[in-house]
């Protein structure tokens, strides 16, 4: 898994509450084999037009975006299916990080399977972040992973977040959760012949 | 000293504490699981990270699957009329199970389906068990007293290898539901009307346990459907202890024990009940006998009122963000805030999907449609969940029925509820459908869905607009 430490970046707005899975990467996207591919899907049905041609209104799609690893959503975001299309797809655009209030179970635990960083803040943190980064695309956040901080330089405006311990830990080493299930192997076996 | 008494658990602590198999500090636990099912859309890239391993499945015996999301429900038997990408994946699929012997449920074999009314069919989920699915809606077979729950790709990767995964605990969130439902309000509008009162984030970090006098009156179909739609309130799992009507409904099961290995059994699964004096994390009351038929309006499933209620207006939401969300849904469904639900016109009424698609909800509907047809201009698909419950119907005589009153009758599968075999809907096109999710598109890009009951459904198809099933009754 690709680690995370620290990020410097501009900020994508996506300001809507409840952007589900679907919305994220539409069921028609689901069909392929591999994991690269799911990224020209993202966003798709707001990203583009009906002829396919790319939806001049949506961000994603504007130039003073460009380049953002930072994804700003509204609340409650990755709600629905399981789908881990969806972190494949954000982290296939080039996102690292999406700070929102809120995040549904299934999305976060996928988006940390991903090296993607899901980042809780408060009401407050996010409608200034939020106004900075609508006021001047060109504002810079730096999210560091091992103090928990996440942090507008220029306006001095700050958050420390909440992370559960054991992700945090993965993310910065790049753990692998599979090697450390099996490290376990043992103790796998000895509970199967006691419950057989 | 006298020792003390055992401390009370819930439902939750007594599944979860047996499955434990470690946990070091400051981690997540190893956790059991007992069932794996595994489908077509979300597995490739579990079996190839396997591959990438070098690892087989650990317990093929305890791995079950089947194909039913991107799966036709029409011309089965003609797989070179489905798409290249899908027959890839399905032909994945085979690979990947012969390749490590797991039991593979073909497109249209005796138990063939989707995944989450097969496995209670075929006597595969029984009280206790955890249970895991690369699909949110795993948590239906909660109903049975499981700890069932919908897992992304990497974790169906770590299940297949190692037959565990790491979890967190979640907190415990009791849905209590008394009262006697009014004739014409069920299962699907018990949980349509929860997740309208708390939102589709409510349970967040939570695992709803359903209890009361009206969940107990529910029959194990009418329970899948509550515990189905957990998700929906952004619990990850659904409970309910198991009673009287779950041994009934496993007792019918393929392969039950019988004489004294049954009675033992029956006996283990009546521990698994929330303790009395044990302490829920949140509990919210539901007074069943003051529901009504529910509908949604929106885009996501918490945005449902009584089908005689009218469409909220945005210009009452104080927050900015909550008033922009709910004006984008309306702008999706190109409804006026005011607009009174019962009496808006659809063109389509898809009755399917793992929500609604049991023999039960077939019946159900059909008891509507018996002697009369749906309305000019609207489209009616029937999907049954599964083969058996396809044939039961047609044993009965149902398929007939809803042919005379105008419906299609298809072949079991996902079919419009997700909408990636083809069966959607049209740009604009206004569906009543019992599926489960009425998100933007997703049930065809540009389509609108109001999410129902089955008895809602058939109702509105008879009359081309969205209304209450009573006036039938």
């Amino acid at each position: 898994m690709q680690t995370f430490t620290q990020l410097t970046s501009t900020v994508m707005p996506l300001p809507v509450n409840n952007i589900d899975t679907d919305q994220i990467i539409p069921a028609r996207y689901l069909k392929v084999l591999d994991k690269a591919s799911v990224a020209e899907g993202l966003f798709a049905d707001w990203r583009y037009l009906s002829d396919g041609s790319p939806n001049p209104d949506f961000v994603l799609n504007q130039p003073l975006y460009q380049g953002a690893q930072v994804l700003l959503a509204g609340n409650n975001f990755g709600s629905g299916s399981s789908r881990e299309h969806a972190p494949w797809a954000l982290t296939g655009s080039g996102f690292r990080c999406v700070i929102s209030t809120g995040f549904a179970d299934i999305f976060n635990n996928n988006a940390l399977k991903n090296g993607l960083l899901p980042l809780v803040v408060d009401e407050s943190f996010f409608q200034q972040l939020l106004e900075k980064v609508q006021s001047n695309p060109k504002t810079e956040v730096t999210v560091n992973l091992e103090n928990q901080t996440v942090l507008v330089e220029e306006n001095n405006l700050s958050f420390e977040f909440e992370i559960n311990p054991f992700a945090k830990k993965c993310l910065i080493s790049g753990q692998d959760q599979l090697e450390y299930i099996l490290s376990f192997e043992d103790k796998i076996i000895q509970f199967e012949q006691q419950t057989s | 000293m006298k020792p003390s008494s055992p401390k009370p658990l819930t439902l939750l602590d007594k599944i979860w504490n047996e499955h434990v198999v470690t946990q070091e500090a400051d981690s997540p636990a190893i956790l059991y699981i007992d069932l794996h099912l595994v489908h077509e859309v979300t597995s490739p890239q579990a079996f190839a990270g396997l591959r990438g391993r070098g690892l087989k499945v650990r317990r093929p015996d305890r791995t079950v699957a089947t194909m039913d999301h991107s799966t036709p429900t029409i011309n089965i038997d003609k797989p070179e009329l489905l798409d290249a990408m899908a027959r890839a994946q399905l032909q994945q699929l085979r690979d990947n199970c012969a390749e490590n012997k797991v039991t593979l449920h073909e497109l249209g074999s005796k138990n063939h389906g989707i995944v989450h009314v097969i496995a209670p069919e075929m006597g595969l989920v029984k009280p206790g068990m955890t249970i895991v699915c690369g699909d949110s809606h795993t948590a239906t077979h909660g109903a049975f007293g499981c700890l069932a729950f919908g897992i992304g790709t990497s974790e169906v990767e770590h299940v297949l290898a190692s037959q565990c995964l790491l979890q967190n605990k979640p907190k415990s969130y009791e849905v209590r539901v008394e009262g006697e439902l009014q004739p014409g309000v069920g299962a699907k509008d018990i949980i349509l009307a929860l997740i309208a009162e708390i939102g589709t984030e409510g349970g967040t970090g939570f695992v709803f346990e359903y209890t009361g006098s009206t969940i107990q009156s529910l029959s194990m179909e009418e329970r899948m459907t509550i515990c189905n739609m957990s998700i929906e309130g952004g619990a990850r799992a659904g409970l309910i202890a198991p009673d009287e009507t779950t041994y009934a409904y496993l007792k019918e099961r393929p392969n039950a024990l019988q004489g004294q290995a049954w009675e033992d059994q029956v006996q283990q699964w009546e521990t698994y009940h929330t303790d009395p004096g044990a302490k829920f994390d949140k509990t919210i009351f539901i007074n069943a006998s003051e529901l009504q038929p529910m509908v949604t309006y929106g885009t996501n499933p918490g945005m449902g009122v009584f089908i005689n209620s009218t469409v909220p207006d945005p210009a009452a939401e104080y927050q900015a963000e909550k008033r922009q969300s709910l004006q984008k849904s309306l702008t999706y469904m190109d409804l006026k805030a005011g607009t009174v639900m019962e009496g808006h016109p659809i063109q389509v009424v898809f009755l399917g999907s793992c929500t609604n698609a049991r023999i039960s909800d077939l019946r159900s509907a059909a008891q509507l449609l018996r002697g009369r047809k749906i309305a000019d201009g609207v489209r009616m698909l029937v999907v049954p969940g599964s083969q058996q419950v396809k044939q039961q119907a047609e044993a009965e005589g149902l398929d007939q029925l809803f042919l005379a009153a105008g419906a299609e009758w298809r072949e079991a599968g996902c079919s419009m509820c997700i909408a990636m075999n083809g069966d959607q809907l049209q740009p604009g096109q206004y569906a009543i459908s019992t599926s489960n999710r009425n998100f933007e598109g997703r049930q065809g890009k540009g389509g609108r869905t109001f999410l129902a009951s089955p008895l809602t459904a058939a109702a509105s198809a008879l009359t081309g607009k969205v209304t209450d099933p009573r006036k039938f009754l």
